[in-house]
């Protein structure tokens, strides 16, 4: 589904994305794990055409996309649910999840909005009971919620989800973890979860890849990295001695 | 039968995207936690991230049996000796030890990919197996052990010799499938044959054989005396152990366990690429391993990297069984001489058995080589002319394939040394 080879990223004379390759089948869920810095959210910036890359390859559907514009990838099938959820405050919840929709008004599928925002509105019920209100009032759960519907307005058989749960309460986190997992169910989507929230991810994902400072140093599936004393000790905060 | 066939029967081109990630990742950790390695990345001025597909890889640097010596019991673990949960060393057969550590996700690894060695050769849940392989230091037993568990077969923990009590185990126990190296595969049906015990007596439907070269002759033999399906599998502890690749039902050559591991075979003296089909030196580089990760080893074996596809659906490449080790080339007279070519030619002639010793002595400076070879009785108590026909004929095949003169000797069946282990298939007694 996504193919990344030797992707390569930064901002200024600062490298951030040191070749770093993955790849993504089609419905599965995929997780990057890592601290602050590691590259994570340039990764999806750059997969999602927000941020110029600076060489490799990516391939999504077969289709290169490495210099296609953002927009461009949205209508291909790629969506990205941006970090701190970037959503439009004095707005309201039904007014967001229609500018997900432009895609779809320009591909002149109106009929399928209304259908999909009925769709959005059976996953996240909240959504539906707050559709009048302002998404500045909503609660950060609620806001994420929404940030995940608008990008589902796009028609995406591909999901970039980046750091879903910063923020949260426990529970909310829980809970948006579990909607994930439905996405792929209810959506058929194929989902590429960034997170430093690693035994949240892990738990949800196939398979993982373990970021650091700009380079890919392991990956697997996640019942691997789960039991690898490394990713214990950097990313789920155990003792190695406490881990067996 | 697949044990894992979404990897076993990838597509190539996914297969190449999923090494190289894990080559990528086995490099950014061996530079950064391997002395060894940095030290010669530094030394060649590469950086992991030089390395931009698997084309660049003939880029790195080998790694020699002898770097792992020089750096004894430790220095080449990639994790601290507290994420080791295992520690296996290498039998020695041709120098000191070598010591190879396991991590947790190792060991499930290893367990997950003799699985697929043991699934290949026929082997299933309802399966009694008996592995004949030494548990201890030796990584044989140990390894398929696991993966015998993991597919969820009655494991029998035999381990190696008391062979009268091995074949009582076998035929009380009910065991369906033996693991062991093929000499003592054919020790075992020796001594069957001389016990005087029928076939019936014994379940043994399936033989898995590794850890010594053997001929396409002596599993036709083990295959008949034992009424088996016998499979030839490879690994060495450097690497990971039994796992590396085996040989599916087809028996035409061991499918490798490509992602995770990527093989080369070079010309062990310029260590350039061979060819497809072409026989040279294996070369290895583990993609997954978390311990004891290894770049480019080279294993000493010769084979080669067999063209086409296999029938059974894999899509993962094979190779040659293995053919010798390049440290078993013999220079006799000047001329570079493997033990595995005089076995094939011993081993295509009626009448011989599976059983030989090379010796070579050196008198007056020049080398003098004997081939004492075991004949059937009938040739044997036979008249002289048999015999003397037979020599002759042996002796100038060899003169032939090898170029040099090779004395024959014939000897009764059983007269040189059995072993249980590896096989002293050279006696080398010059001084030089």
């Amino acid at each position: 589904m996504l193919r990344i080879k030797n992707l390569e990223a930064g901002y200024g004379p600062l490298k951030v994305l040191r070749k770093v390759s993955l790849h993504i089948d089609p419905g599965e869920i995929v997780t990057v794990i890592g601290a602050n810095g590691a590259g994570k959210t340039t990764l999806l910036k750059t997969v999602s055409g927000l941020l110029a890359s600076r060489g490799g390859e990516i391939l999504f559907e077969k289709k290169a996309i490495r210099k296609v514009p953002a927009e461009r990838i949205v209508s291909l099938g790629c969506s990205l649910v941006p970090e701190g959820r970037q959503l439009f405050a004095p707005m309201t919840v039904r007014e967001n999840l229609i500018l997900g929709a432009c895609v779809q008004y320009r591909r002149r599928r109106h009929e399928e909005v209304t259908e999909d925002m009925e769709r959005v509105f059976g996953l996240f019920p909240r959504l539906k009971e707050r559709e009048a209100q302002l998404a500045g009032t909503l609660s950060g759960g609620e806001q994420q919620m929404l940030a995940i519907g608008r990008a589902l307005l796009s028609r995406p058989r591909m999901l970039l989800l980046d750091e879903p749960s910063m923020g949260l309460a426990p529970r909310m986190v829980r809970e948006i973890f579990t909607h994930i997992v439905h996405l792929r169910k209810e959506f058929g989507l194929t989902i590429l979860l960034v997170e430093q929230n690693a035994r949240g991810a892990l738990a949800i994902a196939d398979r993982g890849y373990v970021l650091e400072t700009g380079r890919m140093v392991l990956q697997g599936p996640s019942e691997e990295l789960l039991s690898n004393k490394n990713v214990q000790r950097a990313y789920l905060g155990w003792s190695s001695e406490e881990s067996a | 039968m697949f044990w894992e066939a979404d990897r076993e029967c990838m597509n190539r081109e996914e297969l190449e995207q999923l090494q190289f990630e894990r080559l990528q990742s086995t490099l950014n950790r061996i530079y950064s936690h391997v002395p060894f390695y940095r030290k010669k990345f530094d030394s060649l001025g590469i950086l992991p991230e030089d390395i931009g597909s698997l084309a660049d890889f003939s880029r790195l640097p080998f790694t020699a049996k002898e770097d792992l010596r020089e750096s004894y019991p430790y220095g080449f673990f990639a994790v601290p000796l507290r994420e080791v949960v295992r520690i296996h060393a290498s039998s020695g057969t041709t120098g000191a030890s070598t010591v190879v550590g396991y991590t947790r996700n190792d060991v499930r690894i290893w367990s997950n990919l003799t699985a697929r060695i043991l699934t290949m050769g026929g082997v299933t849940k309802d399966d009694v197996v008996q592995i004949a392989f030494g548990y201890g230091l030796f990584t044989g037993g140990f390894g398929l052990h696991y993966g015998a568990e993991r597919i969820g077969a009655s494991v029998i923990p035999a381990s190696s010799g008391h062979t009268l009590r091995q074949i009582k185990i076998m035929m009380d126990f009910k065991t369906t499938a033996l693991i062991s190296t093929p000499s003592y595969a054919t020790l075992v049906a020796e001594t069957i044959r001389e016990q005087g015990i029928p076939l019936a007596a014994l379940s043994l439907k399936y033989g898995l054989f590794g850890a010594e070269p053997w001929s396409e002759r002596t599993r036709r033999e083990i295959q008949e005396n034992l009424g088996i399906i016998a499979t030839d599998n490879y690994g060495l502890s450097e690497i990971i152990g039994p796992g590396v690749s085996g040989e599916c039902r087809e028996q035409n050559g061991l499918h490798i366990n490509e992602d995770h591991f990527l093989v080369e075979v070079v010309d062990p003296e310029t260590l350039r690429p061979m060819p497809e089909g072409e026989t040279g030196e294996l070369v290895i580089t583990s993609l997954t391993k978390e311990a004891f990760p290894m770049i480019r080893y080279r294993t000493r074996d010769l084979t080669s990297l067999l063209p086409g596809h296999c029938p059974c659906g894999r899509t993962l490449r094979r190779m040659a069984r293995v053919r010798g080790r390049t440290d078993d080339m013999l220079i006799i007279k000047g001329v570079n001489v493997f033990p595995s070519q005089i076995e094939s030619i011993l081993f295509e002639i009626e009448g011989t058995e599976p059983h030989y010793q090379i010796v070579i002595d050196r008198k007056g400076g020049v080398d003098e080589v004997t081939v004492h070879v075991e004949v059937g009785e009938t040739i044997f108590f036979d008249q002289m002319r048999r015999q003397r026909d037979m020599m002759e004929h042996i002796r100038k095949r060899l003169a032939q394939e090898l170029g040099i003169n090779i004395e024959v000797k014939l000897v009764e069946r059983k007269t040189l040394a059995r072993s249980e282990g590896k096989s002293q298939r050279v006696v080398d007694r010059r001084t030089l």
